[in-house]
């Protein structure tokens, strides 16, 4: 063969290589509605905000609401709970992240980090497990306040038995993190907006 | 693959369609005149059960499909019309949950006659693993089928089944979110998983396809792990096994008949009567028994990441079978101390079932963890170790004189 066929043979290669490239690109920019049109719809991204009133909420009292689908925990913790979520130390814990949306990523999860503008008395929380989904069952667990046959605080997943206590840390069990504190804010001392 | 098939078109329109498409030959050759060990027994019967399981499942589900609504508000009510309103709704829903369940019988018997007979060795390792990729297709059709009613057992068994992607390091979280079109599953969840259920069974039955095109190549094993040594071992697959497998077929469906008529709901849970609520968990969840023994490897390792790894490995290590079993003689029959293990294993496996349907606590979660570790040292340590160690009996010369020596019971012992 020739030197003139091999410079054919080049330019071949080069048409070759090129039109592979571009059905490539073009079969990746062709997939790419197909993959995200399973990401979250804008009617769904459109139920971001809502607003709770907490007056009502008696101490010792828990609510749930639903916020994007999941359940929130709104409880209104008594003076032993947080005494007892205080005196817990972070080495104690399994998680030491906040895990709270309203503070700095990798703060401590110490109580006051735990809740937002020094409120003690109200936890707002997912109240998804950080396991595998499900939703915690209150005033359970190994780790709210005991008195006599009473318990205040904590909860148990009926899942897989993971344990959180009276400021929503995990304590035991297979749950990797705390029950997550979403973003919100005081509107007024008692209203407040999620989202 | 036109096989040993010499198949010669008789009448003019036959010849004519040969020449265009030779599909008569394919079917004479692969599916009538097919020669197949002459030994085979009642275990072997399976293949053809999960067929007609899987086209069983295909006709209930499409005609389900015809008055069911993939909607959160109205899937519960579909399906309860479909059991009181619709003609025959409730034979036809009750064929199709039992029959996932019987498909699932099935399928095990068949996974298990083949790890006895050692059906997966060279070279059958093609047709094996496509087996375990049949498998895993079809837990994820019945998964995301027991998410259409809607109850809370379908609500909260997707919930945590889907929540186990959220265990992937890093990305765990948008996979969770883009699984379900949301931040939790709803009703974009529930469209995709009607979508994708009515779509796998279909994927099944290509790669059923597959997984007899790989059989047809080497041939059916038998229960002796001799190769067929000429045509005095076999005989053709009609009327012989055809016969055979009918018959099987009929005994089988007596099964799946009796859960159908006498306790449909015998198989499935109380719960799931009741409409989903996200914002209650039932106290003991428990996903259907054909799933038990992972989910009690799940919840054996009191890891989150951990567990979910040891529970997708405990499936994906059988692609590797093939290779981890170091014997070169196939059928358990002539392994005297493998046999007995693979009792062990099937035990175990069973009893990993009873543990996953009892809750997370005491002495349940220790054996779970025992049993556990014993499933992963059964391949990882003694399939490998017996392969090596174990002297086996002696083979039979071939199929022929296996079925010869059977046969004569009177003879005088050696």
């Amino acid at each position: 063969m020739s030197t003139a066929v091999y410079a054919d043979v080049n330019r071949r290669d080069f048409l070759f290589i090129a039109t592979g490239a571009v059905a490539t690109v073009g079969a990746a920019l062709t997939a790419w509605p197909f993959i995200s049109q399973m990401n979250p719809d804008a009617s769904v991204l459109a139920l971001a905000t809502i607003e709770v009133d907490l007056a009502p909420i008696a101490e010792g009292q828990e609510i749930t609401l639903k916020w994007r689908g999941n359940p929130v925990f709104i409880r209104h913790r008594t003076a032993k709970e947080i005494e007892l979520a205080k005196a817990v130390k972070i080495e104690e814990l399994i998680d030491t992240d906040a895990r709270n949306a309203n503070v700095k990523d990798g703060d401590p999860a110490t109580d006051e980090n735990r809740v937002v503008g020094g409120k003690e008395g109200f936890l707002v929380m997912m109240g998804v497990c950080t396991h595998l989904g499900c939703v915690p069952i209150g005033n359970e667990g190994d780790y709210g306040v005991v008195e006599g046959n009473a318990k205040s605080g904590g909860w148990f997943c009926p899942c897989h038995g993971s344990m959180y206590d009276t400021a929503g840390r995990v304590r035991k069990g297979p749950a990797p993190e705390n029950l997550f504190v979403p973003k919100y804010e005081y509107l007024t001392d008692t209203r407040i907006r999620i989202g | 693959m036109s096989g040993p098939s010499n198949y010669q078109p008789k009448s003019a329109f036959g010849k004519w369609m040969h020449e265009r498409l030779p599909i008569m030959e394919l079917v004479q050759g692969q599916a009538l005149d097919f020669p197949t060990p002459k030994n085979l027994n009642y275990w072997w019967t399976f293949g053809g059960i999960l067929a007609v399981m899987l086209v069983a499942q295909l006709i209930t589900g499409i005609v389900l499909a015809m008055h069911y609504t993939p909607h959160v508000s109205m899937a519960f009510d579909s399906v309860e019309h479909i059991m009181r309103d619709v003609n025959s709704g409730w034979l036809l829903r009750y064929l199709h949950s039992n029959g996932a369940s019987m498909f699932f019988i099935a399928v095990y018997v068949h996974i298990f006659r083949g790890m006895y007979y050692g059906s997966y060795k060279a070279p059958r390792e093609v047709l094996w693993m496509i087996g375990v990729l049949i498998y895993l297709v079809m837990m994820a059709t019945a998964f995301m089928g027991y998410v259409l009613p809607w109850g809370q057992m379908s609500f909260w068994g997707a919930k945590v089944i889907t929540n186990l992607f959220s265990a992937i390091p890093f990305v765990g979280e948008s996979v969770t979110t883009w699984l379900w079109g949301g931040y939790s599953v709803d009703n974009p969840t529930l469209n995709r998983f009607f979508s994708l259920h009515y779509l796998l069974p279909f994927v099944l039955a290509g790669l059923v396809g597959l997984h007899i095109w790989a059989l047809h190549v080497p041939g059916n094993g038998n229960p002796t792990g001799v190769n067929v040594k000429g045509a005095q071992d076999t005989v053709p697959f009609h009327p012989y096994y055809t016969m055979k497998d009918a018959f099987a077929i009929v005994a089988f469906l007596i099964l799946f008949s009796a859960f159908t008529f006498f306790s449909p709901n015998y198989l499935g849970h109380a719960i799931n009567y009741l409409p989903a609520n996200p914002l209650a968990t039932p106290a003991h969840i428990v996903p259907e028994w054909y799933y038990l023994p992972f989910y009690a490897i799940l919840r054996a390792i009191p890891d989150k990441l951990g567990g979910v790894v040891a529970m997708f490995g405990s499936i994906l290590i059988l692609f590797f079978l093939p290779w981890l079993d170091t014997s070169r003689v196939r059928s358990g029959t002539y392994r005297p101390i493998f046999k007995q293990f693979f009792w062990v294993f099937a035990i175990v496996c069973v009893a990993l079932g009873y543990l996953g349907s009892k809750p997370a606590e005491g002495a349940y979660v220790f054996w779970s963890r025992i049993l556990t570790a014993y499933y992963f040292i059964h391949f990882i340590v003694i399939l490998p170790l017996l392969g090596l160690l174990e002297s086996p009996k002696p083979l039979p010369p071939s199929i022929s004189d296996a079925v010869l020596a059977k046969k004569k019971p009177l003879a005088p012992a050696e």
